[in-house]
């Protein structure tokens, strides 16, 4: 059933193969001015070794001409591998906007997976092959770092943010996760697997483990269990419907664009930003909270903004 | 040499090794040149211990599953070999040996501008080395030596407190002998002995004291934060007490990398001079050269970010980031190329030392020429955290800075002891450490490049061949620290005299006698021209 693991060779995210293309490049201009320098001092040494007769050879006038030719073509080769790496670095940054989200939270010392429809995995990412794939992650304790060879990529996972990481795996097979920020004693025990599937049999594969509630649905639980509502519903919070994704005005005038991190802030330290209009009465919920019900509810706040999104949809229609 | 040692014959009657004898005249000594020698006795006791972590690493390392040792006691001997390795062996190595014993030399001063602040600052070192040994014989700190928060401060259950106060007190020693050394150069120079006049390791020397000055107080306050957040529960740095982790990383490499300069400006300060004694050539480009060092010290401070490009550092930052880092390789190739062109019509010979001075230009231009790809943002997003890092830095700071400490070592020796090494066995050892380097770490780039993370107690079976290449090129490694260690022992006191000068070289330092008087210079001499004028000589003699 498992595919056998593949090489880190390979190639496996769209990513990988534009990587791999710089990378002979600049591995390229490793290897051209190393042998540059090893053949020049070989050479050289050999050529001008002391003869017997201890010579003393006449001295070397400096020379402007050679001393700028050699700063300038390093300078030259330098602005080409920044402007490379930068550009297609800055292109990758933003995950495609339809991308699918994918919840990983790091401890020590494993990754627990979770999917929006619920399912739960330990150490293990599936994802479908050709589908963009946004991972939001998040850490219970000390840094960790999400890595996958094939991929040639890796984020570092780290406590009090959300980071975020996207692919879109191009070959089927079963990949190494490492954890690459060292976390403690068990850092090296701290990795997995991402096995990367045809659509269908991903489907097939999700359906089959979402035996528990959806993230929203856990998310609307721990809404009604914390009593949310009795503010957020009353008028004495803002509302959330509608709300994901969104610019909220602050009462100091700044606005913020309503993502994973904000919620996630004003949840945990809710003074910290201020919605317009409204007066800081809400507790913290640090420490009551476990990042995983910080990602329940998060997903339950972007559930509503589908939801109005639809609406609107509709309306216009 | 041999001539020359048949025309000196004896050492000098009195010079300042016999000058007064007992223990207390080692201790309280405020000559420059003693107390380099306890410099360096006590780097070489923290060099050996931190490669005795080395290798029991690499013997590790032979199994994936890991044949020694356990994953905590493995962590314990990576963040003990970085640990000691950079603060209690590599910054001091150049600067407070060589450094110490060749500058008051090299300007023609009796000693440094402030004495017993020299003497002081050993004391520091020591009282730090004793806190840093401390938490080692109490089991050991287990965070790596970058002290990442929150698994420093709230996390770790090992020693990180006598740790961190170790790298805070030894810190305070690195900033006095920087001091030390700016007034010294400043004020202290024989007349006729101008700024272009200097041998290019007391640039090097220069820019490495600026580093000191306002590098390691970043680091002191760092380790402040850091405790006062372990055992007072500040919240600086953990979000459960309300700090930003990404904060303490952006103050330890804002110390963090320009030490990383600290360790190899030394260093190429000694190859300056190595190549410019063995080839009988002034150094090619001197300005350039000497140039080259103020501005790797300045543009070392603006290159931090580049160990965060995968931290969730802001894109803006990252960009700026890149492209500094990328400007801090010009200097760096500008060295390298004016130290080749110096062989250009030189007189080489293959001493020991110049041996290690050409390993450092191969070993350091691959270091170098490695870092290019840390510095280009997407490549570092694969590589980071991998043994590619692993590989890159070893390559500056073993293939760099520990070579061009040998080679400083093995250059200076007859200066400092009055005799000869054996030659044969110097050459033997040079070549050992090149192979036994390249064996050890060229490995590493490729277990990187495959995604091997560093700090792994056990890994993959896949990447077991390329380890034990590595672990194979570490005894290799090994036998060629082991054996310097013993000929210059045996050298220190039966080896033939030297005389004042058996390389040939120009400088002050070889006008005066081997070992020197404790006054240096028994006039204070005058200098009449350039650095390495060695062309000079064959119009006199002709």
């Amino acid at each position: 059933m498992t595919p056998e693991p593949s090489s880190n060779f390979t190639q496996a995210s769209s990513w990988a193969t534009d990587w791999q293309n710089l990378f002979y490049f600049e591995v390229g201009i490793v290897v051209f001015f190393s042998i540059l320098i090893f053949g020049a001092i070989i050479y050289l040494g050999v050529k001008y070794r002391r003869r017997p007769g201890d010579e003393v050879p006449s001295p070397t006038k400096d020379y402007l001409l050679l001393e700028i030719t050699w700063t300038v073509i390093p300078a030259g080769i330098c602005v080409m591998m920044f402007l490379w790496g930068t550009a297609l670095f800055v292109r990758n940054v933003l995950p495609p906007a339809l991308s699918t989200e994918i919840f990983v939270l790091g401890k020590q010392w494993m990754w627990e997976v979770q999917y929006p429809n619920g399912r739960r995995d330990i150490n293990e990412l599936h994802v479908p092959v050709g589908v963009p794939i946004k991972l939001i992650m998040a850490s219970q304790d000390v840094i960790h770092d999400f890595a996958i060879p094939a991929f040639r990529i890796k984020k570092d996972v780290v406590p009090g943010h959300y980071t975020t990481e996207w692919f879109t795996a191009t070959k089927p097979g079963r990949y190494h996760l490492f954890c690459d920020q060292y976390c403690g004693t068990s850092h090296s025990a701290m990795v997995g697997w991402i096995t990367v599937m045809e659509p269908a049999a991903y489907a097939e594969w999700l359906s089959r483990g979402g035996t528990g509630k959806s993230l929203a649905e856990a998310g609307a639980d721990l809404y009604r269990q914390y009593a949310c509502s009795t503010c957020h519903e009353t008028g004495r919070g803002p509302s959330f419907v509608g709300l994901y994704g969104s610019p909220v005005k602050l009462n100091n005038g700044q606005t913020v664009v309503a993502d994973d991190g904000y919620i996630r802030e004003s949840i945990l330290n809710p003074s910290a930003k201020i919605v317009a209009g409204y007066t800081p009465t809400m507790p913290t919920f640090q420490g009551q909270l476990q990042e995983e019900q910080i990602l329940q509810l998060t997903a339950y706040v972007k559930s509503l903004a589908k939801r109005e999104g639809e609406g609107k949809k509709a309306a216009k229609q | 040499m041999s001539t020359t040692v048949a025309e000196i014959g004896a050492l000098p009657r009195v010079h300042y090794l016999n000058a007064s004898y007992g223990w207390k005249s080692w201790l309280f000594t405020t000559d420059h040149k003693r107390i380099a020698w306890l410099y360096l006795a006590a780097i070489t006791f923290f060099f050996f211990i931190g490669g005795a972590a080395a290798t029991l690493m690499r013997l590790n390392l032979i199994e994936p599953q890991g044949s020694l040792l356990e994953p905590s006691t493995y962590n314990r001997l990576f963040t003990l070999h970085g640990l000691i390795m950079i603060f209690f062996f590599l910054a001091p190595s150049i600067p407070t040996v060589l450094g110490n014993f060749l500058i008051p030399l090299m300007i023609g001063a009796k000693d440094v501008a402030f004495p017993r602040l020299n003497l002081f600052s050993w004391y520091i070192f020591m009282t730090g080395g004793t806190f840093f040994l401390y938490s080692v014989i109490a089991g050991g700190v287990d965070t790596g030596w970058t002290f990442y928060t929150p698994l420093s401060t709230t996390y770790a259950n090992s020693n990180v407190m006598s740790a961190a106060m170790g790298v805070f007190i030894s810190g305070f020693s690195s900033v006095l002998t920087g001091l030390n050394f700016i007034v010294t150069i400043h004020t202290m120079r024989a007349p006729g002995l101008t700024w272009f006049r200097l041998p290019l390791f007391l640039w090097s020397m220069y820019a490495t004291s600026i580093i000191f000055i306002l590098a390691m107080p970043v680091i002191a306050i760092t380790m402040v934060l850091l405790m006062l957040e372990r055992f007072l529960h500040f919240g600086f740095f953990d979000p459960a007490l309300g700090g930003d982790p990404i904060l303490f990383q952006h103050l330890f490499w804002f110390f963090g990398h320009p030490e990383v300069y600290i360790l190899v400006l030394p260093a190429m300060g000694v190859i300056s001079e190595l190549i410019a004694v063995f080839s009988r050539k002034r150094v090619f480009g001197y300005s350039f050269v000497a140039f080259s060092s103020v501005a790797i010290a300045a543009l070392s401070f603006l290159v931090w970010g580049h160990h965060m490009f995968i931290s969730g550092e802001s894109l803006y930052a990252g960009l700026v980031f890149s492209a500094f880092s990328f400007a801090v390789a010009i200097p760096s190739a500008i060295k390298v190329f004016n130290w080749t062109a110096t062989l250009y019509k030189g007189s080489i010979s293959f001493d020991a030392p110049m041996l290690y001075a050409l390993g450092f230009i191969g070993l350091f231009t691959m270091g170098g020429l490695t870092g290019l790809l840390l510095a280009s943002l997407a490549i570092d997003v694969h590589v980071h955290d991998t043994y590619f890092i692993i590989a890159h830095f070893h390559f500056i700071m073993v293939g760099g800075a520990v070579m061009g400490y040998l080679g400083g070592i093995h250059y200076w020796w007859p200066k400092m002891t009055g005799r000869l090494y054996p030659d044969r066995w110097a050459r033997i050892a040079a070549v050992l450490v090149f192979a036994g380097f390249i064996l050890t770490f060229g490995p590493q780039f490729i277990l990187g490049y495959l995604g091997m993370p560093r700090r792994y107690a056990v890994y993959p079976p896949e990447f077991q061949t390329l380890n034990v290449l590595s672990s194979a090129g570490a005894s290799i490694l090994a036998v060629g620290y082991v054996i310097p260690l013993i000929y210059l022992i045996w050298s220190a006191r039966y080896g033939p005299v030297a005389g004042p000068n058996p390389w040939g070289a120009k400088g002050l330092e070889w006008t005066t006698a081997s070992p020197p008087p404790t006054e240096n210079f028994e006039v204070t001499p005058v200098v009449t021209e350039e650095a390495y004028a060695y062309g000079k000589e064959r119009s006199e003699r002709a």
